[in-house]
């Protein structure tokens, strides 16, 4: 019962990560129909930064911290407006192309700047420091990322539902031509998506950083799984996507614990199939239909 | 006609798609402050797209000509920076968002609004003219039924405050009895001040209300004047109005009336 516990907790945390960065991915979609497959490597760039400015500027944590997520929030409004804008008449398929470039030029970027070799993060929790809860053994670190990855979430509800920017947002989403008939800014709310979901990646990308140490490579895994989650929870929805990261995090550290660690990533994606042949527009997407 | 000021000013226009599939060709339309000004014409004639040339929605269009409003060029500006000049515009087929609110959906029409403006009052008074949408205010805009939904776009529209007021086609799809309703409406706004620019089929009603109209034929101006004489022209009773000519074999007469147009 106990290791039951200590498998749903640990999933949980790695699950929460996942939900930022799909939260990301799917932020980006349901604005402008664009997937963004650089999505990690502007997280990873931009940890990159936040470890510069913690090392070399030896900035306090909570600092360098702002300083990388404005760094990444001006590099994807940056992209929005000097990239995709001009080319906004390309196809889907164009687009995907165009941030896979992307993705590969960030990714030449800080290898070019910081090097190959891993480096530790200097992050203000400790991962050997452990605290017991009813039996289950939980890490500083993982308790300090699972509750910044529910602040964030639950920062990201309040923008999104409850401002007049967000309400901008959403009717931009819905219903372009409309939003712009009615005087409301789109190109300003396009490039603010952007810079907001990629200063997001930048938040899991810190968050990630004191487990998986730092390397150019660090976020192709997490991005991989943030995007599956999106696809899962519908990648259309935002709580689809919350809750499609927590489920793959649960479901690889059940999978993980219980039957074998090699394959917990190749259980996660038949889980996926699953849902994906029984709902196709996801657990709580609304897309297919729309499209019927 | 020439006590009032010129509003909106479009001349020699010339539109196409896709820099190559010429719709407009040479158009030229004025609405003068405080009029209802109506553009008639059958399908694919063009109006929607002048509607949205006029408000910069085709990109690089259009290619020829200038459109004008209260004193400033429109040419090449971006829809939401022309809709702040003081446009509203009701697109063909509503253009509501679907899951956002009544509500939600009427405050982003006052969404460039100071904050000081009067918001709530305005608010309060759509809810007067179309008391439906006060009922339905928390109900998601896309379980809205097609002439409800009509009346929150041009409810919406209404909350810019605009000085011109374009409506494509409003009476689209609507119940006789609800069709009277929204010219009702229309003719109420123009009494407050706004000046329209009515595209539409129902050129009975349409000529009802409008002070001016015009008459497109495949891109093409061919008739105008004041909304009297224009129900008075034999070939607009007949090709609009419905009102049957003479002469028995139809389709004949008709090319002959096409022709006469020039
Ligand atoms: N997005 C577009 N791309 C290419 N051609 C278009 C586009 N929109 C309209 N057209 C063409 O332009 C012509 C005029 O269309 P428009 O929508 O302006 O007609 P309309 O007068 O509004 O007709 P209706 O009364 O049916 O709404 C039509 O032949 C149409 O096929
Ligand atoms: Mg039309």
């Amino acid at each position: 019962m106990a290791l039951l516990g200590q498998y749903l907790v640990g999933g949980l945390a790695t699950g929460s990560l996942y939900a930022l960065v799909a939260l990301g991915i799917v932020l980006l979609y349901r604005s402008s129909r664009v997937l963004n497959f650089a999505h990690g490597d502007l997280a990873t760039f931009a940890t990159f930064v936040a470890f510069t400015l913690l090392t070399t500027f030896r900035l306090p944590f909570t600092m360098a911290t702002a300083g990388s997520l404005a760094v990444a929030a001006v590099a994807g409004a940056a992209f929005y407006l000097l990239i995709l804008r001009p080319t906004r008449d390309a196809t889907l398929l164009g687009i995907i192309v165009i941030t896979l470039g992307l993705a590969l030029v960030v990714n030449g970027a800080v290898v070019q700047i910081w090097g190959t070799e891993t480096k530790v993060f200097p992050f203000p929790l400790s991962d050997t420091k452990v605290y017991h809860l009813g039996g289950v053994v939980i890490s500083q670190v993982s308790i300090g990322s699972f509750l910044a990855g529910l602040v964030l979430m639950g920062l990201l509800y309040l923008l999104v539902q409850r401002t007049r920017i967000g309400l901008a947002m959403r009717a931009v989403s819905q219903n372009l031509v409309a939003a712009q008939a009615l005087g409301i800014p789109a190109k300003k709310i396009f490039a603010l998506t952007w810079g907001l979901a990629t200063a997001l990646g930048a938040c899991a990308g810190i968050l990630l950083a004191p487990v998986t140490f730092l390397d150019p490579f660090m976020m192709v895994d997490p991005f991989l799984k943030g995007f599956a989650a999106a696809v899962l929870g519908g990648i259309d929805s935002m709580p689809g996507a919350v809750l499609g990261g927590l489920v793959l995090g649960v479901a690889e550290s059940l999978f993980g614990g219980y039957v074998s660690v090699k394959f917990k990533t190749t259980m996660a994606f038949l889980i996926i199939i699953g849902v994906l042949i029984v709902r196709p527009e996801g657990m709580l997407g609304r897309e297919y239909k729309r499209r019927v | 006609m020439a006590d009032s000021k010129s509003l909106l000013n479009v001349s020699n226009i010339e539109t196409a798609y896709y820099g190559r599939l010429t719709v407009l060709r040479g158009v030229s339309l004025e609405v003068r402050q405080g009029h209802i000004v109506t553009l008639l014409g059958s399908n694919g004639a063009g109006k929607s797209t002048l509607l949205k040339t006029i408000m910069g929605m085709i990109p690089d269009q259009p290619e020829k000509g200038a459109v004008e409003f209260a004193g400033q060029r429109l040419n090449g500006r971006d829809p939401e920076d022309i809709a702040r000049l003081g446009i509203g515009y009701v697109l063909e087929g509503r253009g509501i968002f679907p899951e956002l609110t009544v509500e939600e959906n009427l405050r982003l029409g006052a969404y460039t609004r100071q904050s000081g403006t009067d918001i709530a009052g305005d608010l309060a008074r759509t809810h007067a003219l179309f008391p439906i949408l006060q009922e339905r205010r928390m109900q998601f805009a896309g379980t809205l039924s097609g002439g409800e939904q009509q009346m929150l776009a041009i409810a919406r529209a209404l909350l810019m405050r605009p000085r011109l007021l374009m409506l494509d086609e409003p009476s689209l799809g609507l119940a006789p009895r609800l069709v009277a309703e929204i010219f009702r409406v229309i003719a109420e706004i123009n009494r407050d001040g706004t000046s329209i620019l009515l595209v539409e089929q129902n050129a009975r009603m349409a000529l009802g209300v409008a002070h001016y109209g015009y008459v497109l034929e495949s891109g093409r101006l061919v008739l105008e004047g004041p909304a009297k004489e224009l129900v008075e022209n034999p070939n607009v009773q007949e090709l609009y109005l419905g009102v049957r000519g003479e002469l028995s074999v139809k389709g004949y007469k008709r090319y002959k009336i096409k022709r006469r147009w020039a």
